[in-house]
């Protein structure tokens, strides 16, 4: 069985090993140790950690597309925002009656608005099951229908990345109007309930981080699943010889439209479990710079290696929250200059200098090594 | 109303029932037909009335000058590039103008560029593998098993291509005689009826040259072999018929000692050589 294959592999055993290690020793620090210990690992952590897988499991579907499929999509964005306005309007209707102008159905940016009804595309969303498969539907239609555009007319390279990025502007600007029905400039926030538990808690926090930590590793071992497969294979070879694939028989295009739909379902369940971790959704996730930005963490962590991928979204996060901090102007230059750092010193990323796996399955981008010889 | 008892007629498979994938039919003697086909890029007229017929498990070899248009000719059998006249038979069933190219190679017409192209980042073993002649649909290839069978196949064509100590390398360290072997290989893997090589011995040494000259000998038979060469001495091992192609289309056809001694083929092209 393909799902099942990773788990036997060595590499997913000690990834999966670390990450519930990790949620375990966070959740006993955050329950069990007095609010003024040391060790003591806060609510406002939790979350903020909660936050980083999150863009760990969007820089693993990333990984997906442009390591193995050669992809480079620089519109993930639009598919982790629109899976996040997915869970913002199931949030959005929780509100019910607690909203300030206190109306039973319409959220307050509409009654704001004036409008006397809900849109219909806002129907369905007061119930979970609903919301949660449209988590999933909406943005792999959208990759559905752009991939199909896209591949079948065999765009790729550097024009494909172009029109991603155009995609999620596109949607961006789409998403700033109130006239669009998800609260425009503002987005949707205020957020109350989930699922009946009350997002303000300690507890709820500290379960929504939990579910992102085994979502996180229900996705990698998805992705890890696929790429393990003779499939995965075969998205190597389109990625590196797509004209040769073809002759052997294959459809490059359905192959690239699985796996991209796929990865942007993946973004999709990231975006859903980032809007009620930090309160709020709104077009900004759709920006084209934070679309560049995952690729970045990809990069720096190492590609097509899927845990490259979550080392370099924890990590410049992590660096993100530090250095913004500390001086809020620097840190622009301090991520461009560790891009450039990495991709002069280290083409492999921080996975290639830390674990130097037997077979690499890494682009063959050198070109002295087509030269050498046995 | 007959029309209407035949719809009811339960017996009947309608026509558009039947799947379109059927046995090639080679049973008028051509594996490959091409008549009149023309096609010019910005006006050049690379192809002009090309009219060529390959029978079934013949070995064929194609020479002709750079620019002769054995590449083009090569496209449009694989249906990289459709022509702008004429047509293009595989069997006397299947229309190959109208098909993709993965249902082309599908259909068992095998391709080996001029460039030797295989996938650099897998191993030898795994390349052998996804050229095999399997279910090459998204789903079945993501569930697919290796079976033993599968692996005595892939194994056995390994002995072929002499890579067997090789097989856990990477395609992409392989010498570029081994990368043509192995583009070879994974044609066999694919059980094609009729394969096309394009320029197999490029690149090789004299040893390479004779154990290529014996595969593609060995193949003819089973299989149709179309060779487009530029080594002549190769051309001479192996030739049983040559067809010269010049400016586009058929200059001269026959055995080799037939066409060496033909007039026109001694100026174009083989009087540049002497």
């Amino acid at each position: 069985m393909w799902l099942t294959r990773p788990l036997a592999e060595r590499s997913t055993r000690t990834f999966l090993g670390v990450l519930f290690a990790a949620l375990v020793i966070v959740t006993v620090l955050h329950v069990f140790t007095p609010q003024d210990s040391a060790l003591h690992v806060s609510a406002y952590t939790v979350t903020l950690l909660g936050k980083y897988l999150c863009y760990a499991l969007l820089a693993v579907a990333v990984d997906l597309v442009w390591g193995y499929l050669g992809i480079l999509s620089l519109g993930h964005g639009a598919f982790f925002a629109l899976g996040g306005y997915a869970m913002g309007m199931y949030l959005m209707r929780q509100i019910g009656d607690r909203g300030t102008y206190g109306d039973p159905v319409l959220p307050d940016f509409m009654v704001f608005l004036n409008w006397q009804e809900l849109p219909w595309y806002w129907l369905g969303f007061d119930m979970a099951w609903f919301a949660f498969a449209m988590v999933l539907l909406a943005p792999g239609l959208l990759a559905l229908v752009f991939g199909f555009l896209a591949f079948r007319s065999r765009v790729t390279g550097v024009y494909l990345s172009i029109i991603t990025q155009a995609l999620t502007f596109a949607l961006m600007l789409a998403f700033f109007r109130n006239e669009m029905g998800f609260g425009g400039n503002n987005g949707l926030t205020d957020f109350r309930d989930i699922l009946g538990f009350n997002l303000r808690t300690d507890a709820t926090r500290l379960g929504l981080f939990l579910a992102t930590g085994v979502a996180l590793a229900i996705g990698f071992v998805i992705c890890r699943g696929i790429v393990t497969s003779k499939l995965g294979r075969v998205a190597v070879a389109c990625r590196d010889a797509e004209a040769r694939t073809r002759f052997l028989g294959y459809r490059v295009e359905r192959v690239q439209l699985f796996v991209f739909v796929i990865s942007a379902m993946l973004a999709g369940v990231a975006g859903a479990l980032y809007v009620p971790q930090v309160g709020i959704i709104n077009p900004s996730e759709f920006s084209p710079l934070f679309s560049i930005e995952i690729v970045v963490w990809v990069a720096l962590g190492g590609r097509a290696t899927l845990y490259g991928a979550v080392i370099g979204a924890v990590l410049v996060n992590y660096a993100k929250t530090v250095l913004t901090g500390v001086m809020p102007d620097a840190w622009l230059f301090a991520l461009g200059g560790l891009f450039v750092l990495v991709t002069v010193f280290l083409p492999k990323g921080i996975a290639g200098l830390v674990f130097k796996p037997k077979k690499a399955a890494a682009p063959a981008n050198n070109p002295d090594s087509q030269e050498a010889t046995v | 109303m007959s029309f209407l008892k035949e719809l009811a007629n339960r017996d009947k498979v309608f026509n558009f029932l039947i799947p379109e994938v059927s046995p090639v039919d080679v049973r008028h003697g051509p594996i490959l037909y091409l008549e009149d086909v023309s096609v010019s890029f910005d006006g050049f007229k690379a192809i002009n009335n090309l009219n060529l017929t390959i029978d079934d498990g013949e070995l064929r070899c194609i020479i002709g000058p750079n620019g002769a248009g054995k590449t083009t000719m090569m496209d449009i059998i694989t249906g990289k590039t459709r022509p702008d006249t004429g047509s293009v038979w595989f069997g006397s069933r299947h229309n190959l103008l109208t098909k993709s190219e993965p249902e082309i190679a599908s259909l068992g017409i095998g391709r080996k560029f001029q460039k030797p192209t295989v996938f650099e980042a897998l191993t030898v073993f795994e390349n052998l593998e996804l050229a095999m002649a399997a279910d090459k649909r998204v789903l079945p290839t993501l569930t697919a098993v290796l079976n033993g069978e599968c692996r005595d196949r892939i194994d056995e064509v390994l002995e072929t291509i002499g890579l067997r100590n090789l097989r856990a390398a990477l395609a992409g360290i392989l010498s570029h005689g081994q990368k043509q072997w192995l583009e070879i290989g994974m044609l066999l893997m694919q059980k094609p009826r009729l394969l096309l090589v394009d320029e197999p011995v490029a690149g090789m040494t004299e040893q390479e040259m004779e154990r290529t000259a014996e595969l593609l000998t060995t193949l003819a038979g089973k299989q149709s072999v179309v060779v487009v060469e530029h080594d002549m001495g190769f051309v001479r091992s192996i030739a049983r018929k040559v067809t010269v192609l010049h400016q586009g289309s058929v200059l001269a056809e026959g055995t080799m000692d037939q066409v060496s001694n033909h007039p026109d083929v001694i100026k174009v092209y083989l009087g540049e050589e002497a």
